[in-house]
């Protein structure tokens, strides 16, 4: 049975063999420990986080939108609320690869294309043609293996499979996992047909959407803004920590400031999933329900805000009858004590609906074009105008409290004054005869504040720009609003600044310093925003009657107003009022920003004051019969007509100005109301802009609406 | 001279040795194979494909097992020593069975190793350990005398290179690095010199160089992309959890959710199909999971005692041949059950090696169970020769 060879024979064990074998087994115990150990490590030391993360494996979770809260006025009348509307959208884990790698390329190319785009036109030309947008590169065509089903599910939902195409191109290349919206307000048959026919349309999805509903239509567009889906922009900013990819978001107005509290926490159903993704079931003990958005409330009175959008509409008409080309204006109605914006508009305006749903490039750039009169564009917190006259109170408050003048200093105004060589005159040479103060604001002699101007600054004390800054001109007033423009007051540094940027952009495109033609060739060559020279007596001169380079938005003349009136308290200006749960309970007040406050001398003031009343009420007011039959009694008008020169396209316009303030003397407690209007390309400022005001202070006092066209030809 | 022997009064017989009953196998090393068995038929119920009964898995594992356990007990009553006569002929099986099936082989995940048969899927390369470990250990005991010759040394690597660059064409990593271990463990037992361990080592060191760096520098691609994948991701497994460390990212979250005592029924991992390939290369994360420490140390323990008891028999081997092929048969288990559990607790590159006796699949069970087979032989014929020669063997 056995069975051996010489060379099969050995020793039971040699030493040798033994210690080999013995390596054997050691290699063995060390392999097997390390495992043990590893064990030992995976298992026990880090068990729970292996734990957690076998149960993360297993679920995904599906949000469910929260409904966007509303936004109401003072009153509680909603401005913007939310509807659900059907959609249908399409998964982008349902189309093949080359289609989502396609739609990558496309969104590098758009990238591209724009860059290009932004290069070649200058930031001056973009802000004249508002209404261009860069150019898209053209959509790659539907691949064969979509073909097909593009047509069927075009075929259902009435819809061309390029359009199809288009959407899923665009919505994949700027959010590549968020499921795509083909169509919204879809049908009831048609979600019907989708659910019966499952199988027939991978990844089509009946979904339902939170839309923005305005019931008020065109009622304060600009300063509501819009939503979308949060952009990876956005996600970046910290305000959005935690948002995740596909969210509803606030873009702009209110709705992007408030968003914190408009936007409401998302639920979730969460599904188990195995490892292809496909869901099992719904774990539904998990579920996260939803938390709806906060009411904003804010405090506009939408009475009073209609009103100002109809009566800045009337007076546009009113110009134009007038022969003048005006189509936009804007206004804003401000409790002067406490900075509440009752009301503020812009015209033209827009019916915000449009932006709920998918909007073409086409009706995007009608909504931007200056020809239609750039509705999106907020004038109220961005139209930056020269002030005209409506700044004489400034330079009034300034030469009083300089100590320099009393209200007694008188000019004679023969209706023009030479001025380093130059006759400077007011509108219509006027000679308005030997004037003080008071009744230098009542006519709006020009030559008076010319002589003030002159007088009060030279080069480097800026009496006059101190005060206008005080009183917030040249600086933001701290809206809560984003995007809003702060003006300018010239001075000497700004003069400066200018003429180096313009220096610059000479030397660039090469025009030769000092020649009579160097300045025609900068502007024709994109330069030319400054004749490069220094702070001259002539700037302070155009500075006291608010002309030149003085730029203010209509919010910022309500603001200054509010801040004399207010004995140098200047209001921060604000919308939001209170936060409130869905039901209408307030939950929180929102503070705004405490007031700034600049040194008013009681003495002073009440002399301007008395000025503007007198131009509003007494014989030979600038404005005096705008408000004509008017309770000055009981609402006394403190308000001020401006003229001011602007040019479009080589051509000089007058800016329509007029602000005022009117006392509630039946409520001593009542700090009144600040009315700021200005009608672009509008004509005269008593004839336009001042009648727009008495309309807005008639219903906000509840008198009778008159629209009369003053005969002031002031500047 | 009258002697009167001494006689213990309580053995009035006399002192003789104690007539034992003489087991033809060793029970320590069957009773660890069939722990092992048991734990592969537990861990596979419920480990089923979808759509087909919880038992699909469990009752082929037991027919195999069935095979594979009459083949080894019919195997360890046969002398093995004879094996080594027929060393060219299982030579020549071991090379043409692997030709066979890289020219008819099924194509299985993008790899031909296996001949289907009606019943069966054959794959030669599993076989073939057990071939080559009797072939190359008959080859070193012919040459024995001259063990430490260079000679000697790079013959027995030829002939272990030959089936495993067939086997890597295949292309079957796995199983050529199985290939390798065990002809070196075989030379390692025989007594090849250090220096030639050391300049193999060299060697070896320098072609994983040149295959992993510098042939794809110049071009040159010895193994797949996918392989350089799968061998390298263990090193960074965080790089890319959706491809090539998916896997082991799966069963190591599978294994470390198991905890001390297992998640039993609530083991997600597995049921909800997280972790591919958990019936046959990641069995062991199943375990881990669904019996936590306490399971996974003791499936371990088992191999342990198997390793361990191979070892001794190597020791009690009645001749060189045994001993070689029993230290052929220890690196072979050795290397697969810890690459195998390696590679599923994330410290082993991912190379398809199956857990021996765990993992689904009838050719590697019934190979194992061969090998099993051949150490019981081993035991067995050493158990007897020690008698003839008066001596009691202990355990």
């Amino acid at each position: 049975m056995s069975y051996y060879t010489p060379e099969d024979r050995r020793p039971p064990t040699t030493p040798q063999m033994a210690l080999r074998v013995a390596t054997l087994g050691f290699i063995a115990l060390a392999l097997f420990a390390i495992v043990f150990f590893r064990l030992w490590y995976l298992q026990v030391l880090a068990g729970d986080k292996y734990l957690a993360e076998a149960n993360q494996n297993r679920v995904r979770d599906r949000p469910i939108a929260a409904p966007r809260g509303d936004i109401v006025d003072r009153n509680g009348v909603a401005i913007v609320n939310s509807r659900l509307a059907n959609v249908v959208q399409l998964s982008p884990s349902s189309l093949p690869k080359p289609e989502r790698i396609a739609a990558a390329t496309w969104g590098q190319q758009a990238t591209t294309l724009a860059k290009h785009w932004t290069a070649s036109h200058t930031a001056r030309w973009r802000n004249k043609h508002k209404a261009a947008v860069p150019p898209l590169p053209p959509y790659p065509a539907i691949p064969v293996s979509l073909t097909g089903r593009f047509t069927s599910i075009g075929r259902v939902l009435h819809m061309r499979p390029t359009t199809i195409q288009q959407r899923v191109i665009r919505s994949l290349a700027t959010l590549p996992y968020a499921a795509i919206t083909l169509r919204i307000d879809v049908p009831g048959a048609m979600l019907d047909y989708f659910g019966e026919h499952k199988r027939a349309y991978p990844g089509v999805t009946p979904d339902t959407l939170f839309l923005r509903r305005y019931p008020e239509r065109q009622l304060a567009s600009q300063l509501l803004g819009n939503v979308g889906q949060v952009s990876p922009g956005q996600l970046k900013e910290s305000r959005f920590r935690g948002v995740h990819q596909g969210t509803i978001v606030g873009k702009s107005g209110v709705e992007l400031a408030y968003d914190r509290y408009l936007r409401g926490h998302d639920g979730a159903r969460v599904l188990q999933v195995d490892a292809l993704g496909n869901f099992s079931r719904e774990l539904v003990r998990s579920r996260r329900n939803p938390t709806p958005g906060r009411t904003i409330k804010l405090s506009l009175d939408l009475g009073l805000q209609k009103a100002g959008q109809d009566a800045l509409l009337r007076a546009e008409g009113a110009a134009n009858a007038n022969g003048n080309p005006s189509r936009a204006g804007a206004f804003v109605a401000l409790n002067p004590g406490n900075g509440e914006i009752l009301a503020m508009g812009s015209s033209p305006s827009f019916d915000p609906t449009v932006f709920t749903k998918p909007i073409s490039v086409k009706h995007f750039a009608e909504l931007n074009s200056e020809a239609n009169g750039a509705p999106l564009f907020d004038r109220a917190i961005q139209g930056q105008y020269p002030t005209g006259s409506t700044f004489k109170p400034f330079t009034a408050l300034a030469a009083l409290q300089s100590g320099k003048f009393t209200p007694a200093f008188t000019v004679a105004d023969s209706g023009c004054i030479k001025i380093g060589g130059v006759d400077r005159c007011n509108a219509g040479h006027a000679a308005n005869g030997s004037v003080d103060m008071v009744n230098a604001l009542k006519v709006s002699s020009d030559v008076y504040f010319y002589t003030l101007g002159l007088r009060l600054n030279s080069a480097h004390t800026e009496t006059i720009q101190n005060m206008a800054r005080g009183l917030g001109l040249g600086h933001a007033t701290g809206i809560d609003l984003p995007g809003e423009f702060k003006g300018n007051i010239p001075d000497w540094r700004w003069r400066q600044r200018i003429a180096k940027v313009e220096a610059a952009c000479r030397r660039k495109k090469h025009i030769p310093l000092g020649e009579t033609y160097s300045v025609y060739l900068a502007v024709a060559r994109g330069c030319g925003i400054s004749d490069m020279r220094q702070w001259s007596e002539g700037d302070n001169v155009n500075l006291a009657v608010g002309q030149g380079d003085v730029q203010a938005t209509p919010l910022q003349m309500a603001v200054a107003y509010s801040g004399f009136v207010e004995n140098g308290r200047v209001p921060r200006p604000h919308l939001g009022l209170e936060i409130e749960d869905s039901n209408g309970n307030p939950i929180q007040k929102i503070q705004p920003a405490a007031a700034h406050h600049v040194h008013i001398d009681p003495a002073a003031r009440q002399t301007v004051l008395e000025g503007l009343h007198a131009a509003a009420s007494a014989p030979g007011g600038t404005s005096t019969p705008v408000w004509g039959g008017w309770d000055q009694g009981t609402y006394p008008v403190y308000g001020k007509t401006g003229t001011a020169q602007t040019f479009d396209h080589g051509i000089e316009y007058d800016q329509s100005w007029y602000v005022c303030w009117i006392q509630d003397t039946a409520h001593p407690k009542d700090p009144g109301l600040v009315i700021a209007v200005t009608v672009e390309k509008g004509g005269f400022g008593a004839e336009a802009a001042a009648p727009a005001a008495r309309l807005i202070a008639a219903h906000y006092f509840r008198q009778k609406a008159s629209f009369i066209q003053g005969t002031s030809r002031t500047r | 001279m009258n002697t009167t022997p001494i006689v213990d009064p309580a053995r009035p017989e006399g002192i003789t040795a104690p007539r034992r009953a003489v087991l033809p196998f060793d029970p320590v090393l069957l009773l660890a194979v069939l722990g092992i068995c048991g734990a592969s038929l537990l861990t596979l119920h419920g480990a089923n494909p979808p759509g087909v009964s919880p038992n699909y898995y469990v009752v082929r594992q037991a027919i195999y097992f069935a095979v594979g356990l009459a083949l080894a007990l019919a195997l360890a009553r046969v002398d093995y020593s004879r094996l080594r006569e027929l060393k060219y002929g299982l030579y020549a099986v071991l090379i043409a069975s692997i030709l066979l099936v890289s020219a008819l082989g099924s194509v299985a995940r993008g790899s031909r190793r296996a001949i289907s048969l009606s019943f069966f899927t054959f794959q030669a390369s599993e076989l073939g350990k057990v071939l080559l470990i009797l072939a190359v250990s008959a080859f070193m005991v012919d040459r024995i005398r001259r063990v430490q010759d260079r000679d000697t040394t790079a013959r027995v690597m030829l002939a272990a290179l030959v089936p495993a660059a067939l086997v890597m064409a295949q292309p079957d990593l796995g199983s050529a690095m199985v290939y390798l271990v065990a002809v070196l463990a075989v030379m390692f037992v025989a007594g090849t010199s250090w220096r030639h361990f050391a300049g193999l080592f060299a060697l070896g060191a320098v072609a994983i160089a040149m295959v992993l760096v510098v042939a794809p520098a110049a071009g040159v691609h010895v193994l797949h992309s996918y392989q350089t994948d799968r061998l390298t991701a263990f090193l960074h497994p965080t790089d890319n959890p959706a491809k090539q460390g998916y896997q082991q990212n799966q069963s190591k979250i599978a294994i470390g959710a198991g905890q001390k005592t297992g998640r039993g029924e609530q083991a997600t991992q597995t049921k909800l199909d997280f972790l591919p390939e958990h019936h046959t290369d990641f069995i062991f994360a199943v375990v881990g999971e669904r019996y936590g420490f306490v399971g996974a140390a003791l499936l371990l323990s088992l191999y342990a005692l198997m390793i361990w008891r191979a070892l001794r028999i190597l020791t009690v081997s009645k001749n060189l041949f045994g001993a070689l092929v029993a230290g052929g048969i220890v690196a072979m288990l050795m290397f697969q059950v810890f690459v195998n559990v390696g590679m599923t607790v994330g410290i082993a590159p991912i190379t398809g090696i199956p857990l021996p006796l765990m993992s689904y699949g009838g050719s590697s069970v019934i190979t194992t169970l061969l090998a099993v087979g051949i150490l019981q032989s081993i035991y067995a014929q050493g158990r007897a020769a020690a008698a003839l020669k008066g001596r009691v063997l202990t355990y």
